[in-house]
């Protein structure tokens, strides 16, 4: 591991890593606490707004590390505050509108899905710091993916009403699920360094986890393979600008504020 | 000139157990198990200490309560590190903790019960939650989870069909 990252590509490869599991986090964590004060119900409200604080916390803790990694001086508040959009690097489907609550939901569920057997392979990861954060972070998604999987199942399987809702948001969603298992250089290299595991390898084990899910919910599983991509490597939709104009007014306007 | 004598390892974990939990006062930060190790790097004090979650807002408020209560007894050189591995697990809380939390109001954890995202065991927490959780108020097992989530990260929203009271659980992790 030491050796193996004394060399600066291999840096940038595992920095380029952290910043995925950050920007997916900080992002998704920033679309949910949107809903803060507008949920159907109180327990909802908290529920997510208690969601987006988790991964709002694993997001300072990756993006740190990524700080770290990189050597430049930059903080977690840096790398999330002063990036452009193409710097970003979370995955499109995170950045989408919430759309009304069922699609919210299933958003949230699509990712968590992939989002805890990432995080328990990354348990096991061969770099120590890597391996602490995701050991923190996994018992928190694992009651994240419990209370997505539950309400997608209530509501496919519920009323006429809210079962047209939950289907016509999985097949807009879905298209958006296949970026989840692409791979580049640099998912190869930490791979190969025994980081992080190969993002092909998660995809049966999240398609088994959906499709039971969505048998429950009667739900049907959209046809289809075609992929939307490139929020990994930076090309985002035009959604992710705004979501930033909003999130980094105050460090744009005012350089350097703090509390 | 004699140097001052630096307080013990002990008399320091003493002092922490009076520094109460910011959201739930009635336990320590002690109890919550959240003080991972207090040493000495030289003369410096050093208290480790690890996050409930990740993104708990009262763990700066427990950083600047530590730090108040150690400057308080005159520590000076001070620092406090945080400390993610192992992560902090409910298991950490003692029995004489569990009881004040009870008769804080607060339902204890039920060891062995914590998420791991397998979905098999979502049946039996639709069909009305975990029975074990006792209700606070009149200890009837008949209680429903409301929600995953409560007034805190650590918290379950619950209610009791003996009695009818809404109550917190603190749940399992
Ligand atoms: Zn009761």
């Amino acid at each position: 591991m030491a050796a193996l990252l004394d060399t600066a590509i291999d840096r940038a490869s595992l920095f380029e890593f952290l910043l995925r599991m950050g920007d997916n986090a900080l992002v998704l964590g920033h679309r949910v606490s949107e809903w803060c004060g507008h949920a159907p119900v109180l327990e909802e409200d908290i529920a997510l707004a208690n969601t987006a604080l988790d991964l709002i916390g694993q997001t300072q803790l990756w993006l740190g590390l990524a700080g770290e990694v990189e050597g430049q001086g930059r903080s977690a508040d840096n790398l999330a505050y002063l990036r452009d959009a193409h710097e970003f690097r979370n995955l499109l489907l995170v950045e989408l509108p919430n759309g009304d609550f069922g699609r919210t939901l299933m958003r949230q569920f699509l990712f968590d899905a992939w989002h805890l057997p990432m995080l328990k392979a990354l348990a096991a990861s061969s770099d120590p710091r890597v391996a602490e954060i995701a050991a923190k972070a996994v018992k928190e998604v694992a009651y994240h993916v419990e209370r997505s999987a539950d309400l997608v199942i209530r509501l496919g399987d519920g009323t006429e009403e809210s079962h047209a809702r939950m289907q016509a948001a999985l097949d807009e969603l879905w298209p958006y699920t296949g970026e989840m298992f692409l791979s580049d250089a640099a998912d190869e290299a930490v791979a190969a360094a025994g980081i992080a595991p190969a993002p092909a390898s998660l995809r049966e084990g999240w398609r088994d986890t959906v499709a039971a899910v969505l048998a429950e919910a009667t739900l049907k599983e959209p046809a289809g393979a075609y992929a939307h991509k490139g929020g990994r490597s930076g090309r985002h939709t035009e959604h992710l600008g705004y979501i930033l104009a909003e999130m980094q007014f105050l460090q744009r306007a005012y350089p350097g504020s703090t509390w | 000139m004699d140097a001052p004598t630096l307080p013990s390892v002990d008399e320091v974990w003493r002092w922490l157990d009076a520094v109460p939990d910011p959201e739930i006062p009635v336990i320590s930060v002690v109890e919550l198990g959240i003080v991972r190790e207090v040493a000495y790097d030289g003369d410096t004090l050093v208290v480790a200490v690890t996050p409930t979650y990740s993104g708990c807002p009262a763990t700066a408020m427990i950083d600047l309560d530590i730090e108040a209560a150690l400057r308080g007894h005159g520590v000076e050189k001070l620092r406090l590190e945080r400390r993610l591995s192992p992560p902090w697990t409910t298991d950490w809380i003692g029995p004489d903790a569990r009881e004040k939390l009870r008769a804080y109001g607060i339902a204890p954890p039920v060891d062995g019960t914590a998420a791991d995202g397998r979905l098999a065991l979502r049946a039996a927490r639709l069909s009305g939650g975990n029975a074990a959780v006792l209700c606070p108020r009149c200890g009837s097992p008949d209680t429903q989870k409301v929600s995953q989530f409560g007034s805190t990260p650590c918290k379950a929203s619950y209610r009791c069909t003996e009695c009818l009271e809404p109550f917190d659980y603190f749940k399992c992790i």
